[in-house]
């Protein structure tokens, strides 16, 4: 392996499969404004149960969203070791010398962050079915699961997938194919950022905003 | 060493932009509904969402780096037409739907005499 892969045939060949994962993130952009849609038209059948204002709990959100945001950041700083010294950036796989180390130290805080973020919402999704307020009670809380337990879902299989890179990382080490792996976990890892960002707006803020 | 800077930045500039639109929801909360007003309220926080998209986008996906042709980008705003097109018109279709439908809604139980009303005895 060269230590420029800019200059190999290789490197073009993982720019498309790294652009192929983000026409999945595209796409996956496209099922959950589907969602946000059905949030937004359902958001007032509420049939008699409590509507959002009354379940919202504002600075316990606002927690998760640090949490995810911080999740962000290192996984962004995870990435920026391994491609340290190659000069690339997420949208460009290069193979630096990186430092395997740091790498699966920042990983393991993401990956800390991620799971703390899925406890808190399991923690409110278990508080809501305790007080019967699950999905069956009315049309708003069916498409307030399906948003919020969608996004959860994907930060479970994230997290999954992020162990699964770091056994990889710790075998084989930062070589172009664990480090495209990375690339595409991060780019994961940002978009479940940002659809929370709008889960964080438009559920959350504006349903308090009738508190 | 530019790109750390441009996560540090992208990391604050987020974290600022989270809690602006914290703080209008509790001013809002606090003066009673009156300033920022709902209608303002809810103008604001998209916009401040938008900004934010635009933050982690550039620092964190790092799309304004990206070589032509740009394939992305091209990408991210056919899906942002997409999106706009399914929840503007969901929501199009489904207001003016309950505009169409502004009488009271009816009460088939009493009605039909199903069960009669017992307010009518």
């Amino acid at each position: 392996m060269t230590t420029h892969p800019s200059t190999s045939s290789g490197h073009v060949q993982e720019d498309k499969v790294v652009f192929g994962f983000w026409v999945y993130l595209m796409s996956d952009c496209v099922l959950f404004a589907g969602l946000f849609a059905t949030y937004a038209v359902l958001q007032n059948a509420t049939f008699g149960g409590p509507s959002i204002a009354e379940l919202v709990s504002v600075p316990f959100v606002l927690t998760e969203t640090m949490i995810l945001l911080t999740s962000s950041f290192t996984v962004g700083l995870a990435l920026l070791a391994a491609h340290r010294h190659s000069g690339t950036t997420t949208l460009r796989v290069g193979y630096g010398a990186g430092k395997k180390y740091l790498v699966l130290t920042l990983l393991a805080v993401t990956l800390l962050l991620g799971l703390a973020f899925l406890g808190m919402e399991l923690k409110e999704f278990s508080h809501l079915l305790a007080e019967g307020n699950g999905p069956s009670r009315s049309a708003f809380l069916s498409s307030f699961f399906t948003l919020i337990g969608t996004h959860g879902l994907h930060v479970f299989f994230g997290s999954l997938w992020m162990l699964i890179l770091m056994a990889h990382i710790v075998i084989k080490g930062l070589n172009p194919g664990t480090v495209r792996k990375l690339t595409m976990v991060s780019l994961f890892w940002h978009f479940l950022d940002i659809i929370w960002i709008f889960i964080f707006t438009i559920v959350y803020l504006m349903g308090a905003l009738a508190l | 060493m530019k790109t750390l800077r441009a996560y540090i930045l992208g990391f604050i500039l987020s974290i600022a932009l989270t809690l602006v639109a914290f703080a209008l929801v509790l001013e809002h909360v606090r003066t009673g509904h009156v300033f920022p007003s709902h209608g303002l309220a809810v103008a604001v926080l998209v916009v401040l969402a938008v900004i934010q998209l635009f933050v982690q986008l550039m620092l964190f996906l790092r799309l304004g780096e990206e070589r032509k042709p740009r394939w992305n980008l091209t990408a991210l705003v056919f899906a942002l037409l997409i999106v706009a097109i399914l929840v503007g018109g969901t929501l199009w279709i489904m207001q003016s739907l309950s505009h169409g439908q502004m009488q009271e809604p009816r009460d088939i139980f009493t009605e039909e005499n199903i069960f009669p009303s017992t307010q009518n005895d």
